[in-house]
């Protein structure tokens, strides 16, 4: 072995192809079943993608770095199922390029947030986190009053339709209808996203201002939207409980 | 010496068409994206490929080198990525202690978007991994290379196309971050054109590396050599494979991962813990492998203990990364793997940081006096030390605990300031005197200063977040005596408050040894004329291409 390797130390593409193949095994090994063995994830048939206003929101969410302090990702420990409700499927974000699983608790993990505190209290703490949980240490984002750009929300469903998000030619055509509409309730273009994304699709002012359009709109509405994608994880846990 | 007047005319004529190209480049983008973050790059380029334009314009009828350059190493490149090293420390560093101090301050944060925290965080990892461990790599590897091999780099435009290309890609990534452009990829949030620019300058760098060892006169290439090899080739892998992406519009700084889900996951943290590997170990094993014989005046210890090493290194590591995926939704069975990998990869991690420390047998006095060679033999302990503890961590019942808390931070930070930056400054105090001609630092005793500095900053800052993650762990998973949870989340962050405040002290004490040294350094250029030792030249000089 010595000897072999004597030698191989004078040719330098002798080098080049055994660390391209020592450090392409692992990696083929662990990575390529994932696409191909079809327990990794398990599509429950109520998953729906997010609408053009919540992917906004989500945009905005990783415009901000949200992430670095945010998980989204309830692992299966039972202190995990106590704080936070039941743990993360990957079905549950088999929509989302990229995951947003995170890697680190700043602040608490977030993957079921959706609907445990009112919009309200989300603007408020928002604006200033401190107004709402004294001894909170998150940043405020004042900025997000300011009115939502939606030049590139119709490429951007495009985009993720071409990567097997199940967004269809007319969801592209109507998203910046559509992320309008969601902040507008008792209107027309409010109904039209319902029927598009389904019954179970908050419509609602989220800033409190119909009127207008703003970046909180599409946090909010985006915040309300985790883990509220499906109910597959909480019909799993009642099964496993039962 | 300017840069210019080590190329001859028509390596003069060469850069002048590159710079034009770039600043065609540059405008090119900007008229693309007509506003937003990608105009702002596209400009940025623009203005940097007219400022060469000028330079090298302006340098363009000096005089020429001369003829016998070819019997001298060429370190002006070499000089010019310490100069960007000492930079980025300061900014990646600086923003980081900023950061760790708005955890404690949350209120010091201005009410603009740019300084927000999420913005500035992968400012701090980026400055510090790429624009600080990078340059460092690049800086460092050009001048290993030719002394390994006894000759000249191969020409003399690839190097200055290789730094100046990788710190615009590094500009690129912490401006676009501030102004709200990230792909959220930890450590890979820069977007789709920045990272089809990098692939550019790595392929020349790999080729540069190529095509100078295809030159050297020693028969044998050098373990030193084998490390950046392997540093150059798998980044390449990873950064590719993780950065696959679909831009949303090509004059948008806005893309997809083509990964989702789990399998981004993966692919993630493949690529995330794998540039730990690749970037943070692999290059500067490499440069341990060179630095610490040369400063210690020691042979490596055993030859053979390094052939085991490596390619224990080189094949373990890439299977670690789904270790952070724990009790995720990621299948049980990669889980299970990547923990084994884990735990076997620490036989070749204390292989390379026994090899070192066993190296400097017989030079224990040369340690004592000499805090260069202090730097280097405290790099091999804190590598010793955070491979234990991440093969530790990366244990299935413990990871529970220490995910998700800031263990994990104290655990990175343990590698890249105990091993990785101690072992940059070791090399940066070995080779300046070297390149600038000089016995020794303008300042020796400013490098006593800096590393205690560094080892009392590093400690501090380690010990504080050791103790703030297993707090947290523990506070997270505390029940009463009714089978309730103890402790609201706040009250867990409300815990943290003196560890947050105890790291900023830590990192503010390593990043004022940092400035120290590049203070010194900016001595040492500047205190004499460059003067080649007789010693330290290519074996059989040949004219460059």
């Amino acid at each position: 072995m010595l000897k072999l390797h004597y030698n191989l130390e004078k040719l330098s593409m002798g080098l080049v192809a055994g660390i391209i193949v020592a450090a392409s095994i692992g990696g083929i090994v662990e990575i390529a079943p994932l696409f191909v063995i079809d327990e990794t994830i398990e599509m429950p048939d109520d998953m729906r993608p997010h609408t053009p206003l919540e992917l906004a929101g989500r945009e905005i969410y990783i415009r901000e770095g949200c992430y670095a302090c945010h998980s989204q990702m309830i692992r299966s420990l039972a202190d995990e199922l106590d704080r936070y409700g039941p743990y993360s499927l990957a079905a549950e974000s088999a929509y989302d390029h990229p995951m947003l699983w995170g890697s680190k608790r700043t602040g608490p993990d977030i993957a079921r947030l959706g609907g445990k505190y009112s919009d309200d209290w989300h603007v408020a703490h928002l604006i200033d986190p401190r107004s709402v949980v004294p001894a909170s240490i998150m940043p405020a984002y004042p900025w997000l009053m300011r009115p939502l750009d939606t030049r590139l929300l119709s490429d951007e469903l495009a985009t993720l339709a071409r990567l097997g998000v199940p967004y269809d030619p007319e969801m592209v055509a109507a998203a910046v209808a559509d992320a309008r509409g969601q902040s507008q309730p008792d209107s027309d273009a409010g109904d039209a996203v319902r029927d598009r994304y389904g019954d179970g699709i908050a419509v609602r002012a989220f800033d409190g201002d119909p009127s207008q359009l703003t970046e909180m709109d599409a946090v909010v509405a985006y915040l309300q939207s985790l883990g509220a994608l499906t109910d597959a994880a909480y019909d799993l846990l009642a099964g496993e409980t039962e | 010496m300017t840069a210019a007047a080590t190329l001859s005319r028509s390596e003069r004529q060469i850069g002048f068409g590159l710079a034009f190209a770039l600043a065609l480049l540059g405008f090119i983008m900007a008229a693309a994206a007509r506003h937003g973050v990608m105009a702002v790059h596209g400009a940025m380029a623009l203005m940097l490929g007219l400022y060469l334009v000028f330079r090298i314009g302006g340098a363009f009828y000096d005089p020429e080198p001369s003829p016998d350059r070819a019997n001298q190493y060429y370190d002006a490149p070499t000089r010019f990525g310490i100069w960007m090293t000492l930079i980025w420390a300061i900014i990646g560093m600086g923003v980081g202690v900023w950061v760790a101090a708005l955890l404690y301050w949350p209120e010091a944060t201005p009410a603009v978007p740019w300084t927000s925290f999420g913005r500035l965080r992968p400012v701090h990892t980026t400055g510090v991994i790429f624009g600080f461990g990078g340059n460092a790599l690049i800086a460092t590897s050009l001048y290993v290379l030719q002394r390994t091999s006894r000759t000249r780099l191969a020409d003399s435009i690839s190097p200055w196309f290789i730094l100046i290309g990788f710190n615009l890609f590094c500009a690129w990534a912490v401006t676009g971050y501030v102004m709200g452009s990230t792909q959220s990829k930890e450590y890979a949030e820069a977007e789709w054109y920045a990272d089809l620019w990098l692939v550019v300058v790595w392929l020349v760098y790999f080729t540069l590396y190529i095509r100078t060892l295809a030159r050297r006169h020693e028969p044998h290439i050098y373990v030193a050599n084998w490390y950046y090899m392997a540093f150059i080739l798998v980044v390449a892998m990873l950064h590719i494979v993780n950065n696959l992406a679909l831009p949303v519009s090509f004059g948008a700084a806005k893309s997809f991962t083509i990964w989702a889900g789990v399998q981004d996951a993966m692919i993630q943290w493949w690529y995330g813990h794998n540039a730990v590997a690749f970037f943070l170990t692999a290059g500067f094993l490499g440069m341990l492998y060179y630095f610490l014989p040369v400063r210690s005046g020691r042979p490596i210890w055993s030859y053979r203990l390094s052939i085991v090493s490596f390619w224990g290194i080189v094949f373990f590591y890439i299977w670690v990364g789904s270790h952070h995926l724990h009790y995720t939704a990621l299948p049980y069975w990669v889980q299970t793997l990547g923990m084994t990998f884990s735990v076997m990869l620490l036989v070749p991690s204390w292989a390379s940081a026994g090899n070192a420390i066993a190296t400097l047998n017989g030079a224990w006095h040369k340690v004592r006096d000499d805090a260069t060679l202090r730097f280097m033999f405290v790099a091999a302990v804190f590598y010793g030390l955070s491979t234990f503890e991440g093969s530790f961590l990366a244990i299935r019942p413990v990871n529970s605990l220490s995910h998700y808390t800031d263990w994990t931070v104290g655990h990175v930070h343990s590698g890249t300031l105990g091993w990785v930056a101690m072992i940059i400054f070791g090399a940066i105090y070995t080779l300046v005197p070297q390149i600038s001609g000089c016995k020794e630092m303008a300042w020796p005793r400013a490098i006593e200063w800096h590393f205690w500095l560094a080892v009392g900053g590093t400690l501090i800052y380690v010990v504080a977040l050791w103790n703030a993650g297993i707090t947290q762990g523990l506070m997270w998973r505390a029940y009463d005596e009714n089978g309730a949870l103890s402790y609201s989340f706040v009250e867990s962050v409300q815990a943290m408050a003196p560890y947050y405040l105890l790291r900023t002290i830590g990192g503010a004490m390593f990043l004022s040894g940092a400035i120290i040294c590049t203070l010194n350094c900016r001595a040492t250029f500047r205190s004499t004329p460059p003067l080649h030792e007789a010693s330290d030249r290519p074996l059989n000089p040949q004219p460059a291409e």
